[in-house]
Formats: C-alpha cells, structure tokens, sequence
C-alpha cells in the first residue's frame, strides 16, 4: 500500500485491518466452545492417535468453525451494522471489507477441511467441510431470515463439533457421538431464544424472524421451558446410554435442577416483571445455558480421565 | 505529514504483521511435528509405487 493511505487513516474505518480484527472475524467465543466441545468428542473416543495429531485436530476444527464465523459475518453484514450487539464488528466498521471477509472465509474453509485429512481422516474432514456448508448456506443464508425456526435446525451446526472430534480419532460415529450432538443440538434453542428475549429489540430492527418477534414473547417463553425439558430428558437419556459416569450424573442431575428452574421462572413471569428488573431471569437463564454446556462436557472429559480408576465400581 | 512519524496506522500494519509471522512460524512447527510423527508411526509405509521408481 502506499503511503497515501496516510490521508485515509484519519477516519477510524479506514479497510486496514489490525491482527485482532481478523481474530474477531472467526467469532472467537463461539470458537472456544467449538474447541471445548470437539476436545471432549476426541478425547471421549479414547483414540490411541499422539497428543501433537490431537492438538492438529482440534485446531483444524477450531479453524473451520473460525472460517464459518467469517462467512456468517460477511453474509450478514447488513443486519450486523443495525444490531446494537453486532455494529461493532469488523465489517460494520469498514476496519475489513466484506471482499476481503468472503476471501478469508473460504481460503481457511478450505484449508482446515484439507488439513483435517491430512492430520486425521477423510471421514471427519468431509463431516467438518459439511458442518461450514450446513453453518452458512443452511443457516446463514436460508433459514436465519425465514422462519423463526432458525435456531432449532441451524443449532446443529453448532452440535456437530463432537462428532466431528470422535470421527477424527475412530473413523466413525457412534451412540456416544450421537448423544453429544443431541445435547447442544437441543440446548441451542433455549439458549438463544433466552438471549433474544432481552435483545428484542435488536432482531426487530434488523428483520430477523426470532420467534419472539414473530410468535411474540409468551410463546417464545413457553418454547423455552418445553425445550428445556426434553433437554433435560436427553441429559438424562445419556448418563443411561454410557456417556456417563459418575461426573456426569452428578453434573447433568445439578444443571439440569437448575436449567429446569431458569425455565420455569422464566415461563412464569409476564413481560412487565421481566422490563420491571431488567430482565434478570433471563439473562441469568443465559448465562447458566453457557456454563451447563460447558459443565456437560467437561463432566465427560473428566469420566473418561478417570475411567480406569472407576472401571470397577460404575 | 511526515513519512517517519509512527502512526496508528503502523501500528495497525505492525500487528497485522506480527500476528501473522506468529501464526505461520506455529502452523510449520506444527506441520513439522504432525509429519514427525506420522513418519515414525509404525504403520508408515513407503508406498509401492514411490519404492519401485528408485
């Protein structure tokens, strides 16, 4: 670039994009649970693959979720500028050019698929290319603008992680596998509807049909408890299935209390109680959504550590 | 304005690059590793082929 440029950096959109604005690209929180999730769906599956073929995996993984955030913010650059939440991103700002966002998006899409091969197996590299196809055509560019059922089908894009963690180490999926998709396949719609209940007014703006603009805020209250029941029951279903050992018993029987009770308080209440405390329960129903992912998961990391210890007495 | 002066630009550039050198040095020690091992996995073999060409 010339030095030319010097004249255009006087404003703060100036298209010269900082290192941290590309990290911000690849939706770095979203990564960190795509990391956590695909780890627990590798190490589960008690591969016999060395730690540095682990550490590639994971990090693939992690890229291509990265390369799906990247799509998904060039995509919907438009809504993003009219959201309060989102106007801060790279590309609202003009600090990256949609171009340049759609360029950076496919290049690491294509080199986390072919990478993954290559650190582990065809199967799970075909699994995560379709995890980034179902993320951004599916989600992002079809359902997320049509129907208010954005979240529950699109959710499975973000339940694919494990499963593509346990491809990479056995070549294959199994029940195991299964139920770890299921479970955030069926946590990410109450998760997301909690968030959209006390960020209404930002889907409105921006035209997103979140079933609280559509079916209005008592439905989308009701959704929430209904899905956090058979969230529950599935919990529940996996200990049974052999996902889980004593870790996570003990972890889906508090969460679950817990979730079930954020539910109800949350279908309990009426929009002005809600407005009245500024939707306290909501926003802790949210929070706790992140931290009963987190805890699932971490509850089968830690049973299958402590596996051989255990073996006897579970 | 002058050329010289460190502007908030050049730090922009300065850390666009830098992260960027980090990134590429840790994807070859990476790759390097990930080769190491797969060489020395003791299901590695030569494939037919490439033996019969030397």
């Amino acid at each position: 670039m010339s030095d030319a440029s010097f004249r255009v950096d006087e404003t703060p959109s100036s298209g010269e994009a900082g290192f941290s604005d590309y990290f911000a690209l690849l939706k770095p929180r979203v990564m960190s649970l795509v990391v956590f999730t695909a780890f627990a769906g590798f190490y589960a599956a008690q591969s016999e693959m060395h730690p540095i073929e682990g550490l590639a995996v994971i990090l693939f993984i992690a890229v291509g979720a990265g390369a799906s955030g990247a799509l998904n913010m060039w995509w919907d650059s438009d809504i993003d500028s009219v959201m309060k939440r989102t106007r801060n991103r790279p590309i609202p700002t003009g600090r990256i050019t949609a171009d340049a966002a759609l360029a950076f998006g496919i290049a690491l899409a294509g080199f986390a698929v072919a990478m993954l091969a290559l650190a582990s197996n065809l199967q799970a590299a075909a699994l995560l290319a379709f995890t980034v196809f179902f993320y951004v055509v599916i989600y992002t560019m079809w359902l997320k603008r049509r129907t208010p059922q954005n979240i529950v089908v699109g959710g499975a894009a973000g339940a694919f992680p494990p499963m593509i963690g346990w491809m990479a180490a056995t070549g294959s999926v199994s029940i195991e596998s299964a139920f770890m998709f299921c479970l955030i396949f069926m946590w990410t719609p109450p998760h997301f509807w909690a968030l959209a209940l006390f960020a209404r007014s930002d889907y409105e703006a921006a035209g997103v049909p979140m079933l609280t603009v559509t079916h209005g805020r008592r439905a989308a209250r009701a959704h929430i408890l209904v899905y956090t029941l058979l969230l529950a029951a599935l919990a529940a279903g996996a200990a049974m299935a052999g996902i889980g050992g004593p870790a996570y018993v003990c972890v889906a029987i508090v969460m679950n209390v817990l979730f079930l009770r954020g539910a109800w308080s949350i279908w309990r209440r009426g929009e002005q109680t809600a407005e009245s405390d500024g939707f306290k329960i909501e926003k802790s129903f949210f929070t706790l959504s992140l931290a009963y992912l987190f805890a699932h998961f971490g509850a089968i990391v830690v049973d299958t550590a402590i596996e051989p210890y255990v073996a006897g007495m579970w | 304005m002058a050329l010289s002066r460190l502007h908030e630009l050049h730090k922009r550039r300065f850390s666009r690059n830098l992260g960027l050198g980090i990134v590429l040095a840790g994807l070859v020690a990476l790759i390097f590793g990930l080769t190491v091992v797969k060489v020395s996995d003791e299901d590695f073999s030569v494939p037919a082929t490439l033996e019969g060409s030397k």
